[in-house]
């Protein structure tokens, strides 16, 4: 009952401040611009080979490559930041407005609270899936219809990716918030997140694919494993396809994994200070 | 209203390192009335309260709202309201504040408006905390803790901040709670802030308890003194002298150890002195609270 009351509770403090909707703001600007960009500029080098190749091009798609997949799936590919950003600040908001007092004054239970959080920002993070699929599909079909290029809209498997996207941005939220427990000073989390989405992890697929052995470690990284659970990914064509990824629910499990134990592993230190 | 419950520290200890914030501190708040916790910045107050409401883990000892920890009351903010820092996180309204901490507590939204009302921020509902000059950001805190009904009130310093109009309204408030039956313990650095609020007193400096009891106690705890001043102050101290009195010179003249004027008067005539002033010093309530926490810090 209390767990109940603490979710409800984790739902209106992120639906009564303004960030969940400046961050999906930000998210459709940004996978509109991929996805839509990207799609223009994909649907326009295949219907245009000779000038693209003049343009300079090893643009050239690879034969039988289907565009749809690596287009829908910008979503998570680029997108998959700002649920974790969103679960982090649910965490480190606390702190930072001294509010954490006002939270275990009405619920003592500490980890009921984390607990709420955590399920609050798997379902936001599901929110945001939702309206970043819903324009990476958008942007990314109207590219695709405008060359008329294959759209896939029509075959069950699209919509699979988008199920397992969706599913992906649920867990990155909940991974936000086993970032945030670990991490509760805000500045520090929100440089961590930006500074290992956006660089440290790119450059370290890009290094373990080099070689076979740190190729399959590669895999277990987290943005590996979540693009391994959507099933496509702009990362996976621009040369670190050689490796076999890992299942699409092994790349879950990871991902699930990672948000229990980070969660977990904050709860039982940080979480538990004295609030003073 | 209910029975009352009554605050039961026992042997609390709090040590932050080095540091002893709390030092074996015991002491009872009994309900229906408005108990005032005193000491200097620094004492020990707001550690005490946070043990109290689990926010801080106790090195020893217990903290319970009749023999419960909060921790372990069933539905805390029906029975405990609780104002310590009066932070709101600043994008969020009033109203939507107010909101989630019922939604937290299991606590029907119908009352939002109600303690809203009841503090007179109803005309700042739906604006944002971050907005709030401090007496506005006690208002609210205080509309927090009266969210769930509590029979318990524990507010630390919630008169800092507030105008001189907010000071005598929240003096009436807490009085009119205490009289309901409430249990009501407010902190406060100043004892000149909730002298006229308050029955009972508990007083604590460096960590430990000095003095509980009532108020009217607490005026007997320096005995009452004599001030004489003459135009020859000099032949005044010789008199003094004389007689045996212990003193000690302030402005007004001389601040003689006897609580009897006639005494200090005869010392005078025997001594030949003329006399500008001789009167009786009732000792203040603040020299008796200084004398008390000036004590703990020795």
């Amino acid at each position: 009952m209390s767990f109940v009351r603490s979710i409800a509770a984790e739902f209106r403090k992120v639906l009564t401040t303004r960030m969940w909707w400046l961050l999906a703001l930000v998210l459709v600007a940004y996978v509109a611009v991929m996805s839509g960009g990207f799609g223009a500029f994909l649907g326009w080098t295949v219907q245009n080979p000779d000038a693209a190749a003049q343009a300079g091009g090893s643009t050239a798609m690879p034969p039988g490559m289907e565009l749809a997949p690596l287009l829908y799936s910008f979503a998570s590919s680029v997108g998959y930041v700002f649920p974790v950003l969103l679960g982090a600040l649910a965490v480190t908001g606390e702190f930072r407005h001294r509010t954490l007092t006002a939270t275990f004054l009405a619920e003592p239970h500490r980890a009921t609270v984390l607990g709420g959080k955590f399920t609050s920002q798997l379902v936001m993070g599901a929110v945001l899936g939702v309206i970043g699929f819903a324009t990476s599909v958008g942007a990314g079909a109207a590219a695709l219809a405008a060359f008329d290029l294959e759209t896939g809209l029509d075959s069950s498997d699209t919509w699979a990716l988008v199920g397992r996207g969706i599913l992906a941005m649920a867990l990155w939220g909940a991974i936000g918030v086993g970032l945030g427990a670990l991490v509760p000073n805000q500045v520090a989390a929100i440089v961590i997140v930006i500074a290992f989405t956006q660089f440290v992890e790119p450059i370290l697929r890009l290094a373990a694919s080099l070689n076979d052995v740190t190729a399959e470690i590669g895999r277990y990284l987290p943005g590996a494993a979540s693009d391994a659970l959507v099933g496509a990914s702009f990362y996976s064509v621009a040369g670190m396809g050689a490796v076999e990824t890992l299942e699409w629910w092994q790349g879950g499990l990871v991902l699930l994994g990672i948000a229990v134990v980070a969660t977990v592993l904050g709860g039982l230190t940080t979480w538990r200070r004295d609030v003073s | 209203m209910a029975d009352g419950i009554p605050i039961e520290i026992s042997g609390l200890t709090k040590r932050f390192g080095q540091v002893t914030a709390v030092d074996d501190l015991s002491f009872t708040v009994e309900p229906g009335r408005v108990t005032g916790f005193l000491g200097p910045n620094g004492a020990g107050k707001t550690t005490t309260l946070r043990a109290l409401l689990g926010l801080v883990r106790p090195t020893a000892g217990t903290a319970t709202f009749g023999g419960t920890r909060y921790r372990d009351l069933p539905r805390p903010l029906e029975t405990v309201g609780a104002a310590l820092d009066a932070a709101f996180h600043p994008g969020r309204t009033a109203r939507d504040h107010l909101r989630v901490v019922a939604s937290a507590g299991g606590i029907r939204s119908a009352r939002v408006p109600d303690v809203l009302a009841q503090v007179g921020l109803s005309q700042f509902a739906d604006r944002r905390a971050g907005g709030f000059s401090l007496g506005m950001r006690q208002r609210l805190a205080l509309a927090t803790t009266l969210l769930g009904d509590p029979r318990v009130l524990v507010l630390d310093e919630p008169i800092n901040g507030l105008d001189p109009e907010g000071i005598k309204w929240i003096r009436g408030f807490l009085r009119s709670l205490a009289r309901e039956g409430r249990t009501v313990l407010v902190s406060s650095h100043l004892l000149s802030e909730v002298q006229q609020s308050v029955d009972e007193v508990v007083i604590i400096s460096r960590g430990r308890l000095v003095k509980s009891g009532s108020l009217a106690s607490l005026e007997l705890e320096v005995a009452p003194r004599t001030v004489v001043d003459s135009p020859h102050r000099l032949r005044l101290a010789a008199a003094l002298d004389q007689a045996g009195l212990d003193y000690t010179e302030g402005p007004e003249g001389m601040i003689v150890d006897e609580p009897d004027p006639g005494v200090v008067g005869h010392a005078a005539f025997v001594g030949g002195v003329e006399l500008s002033s001789l009167h009786r010093l009732a000792s203040g309530l603040e020299d008796s609270f200084l004398a008390l926490v000036g004590e703990g810090e020795e």
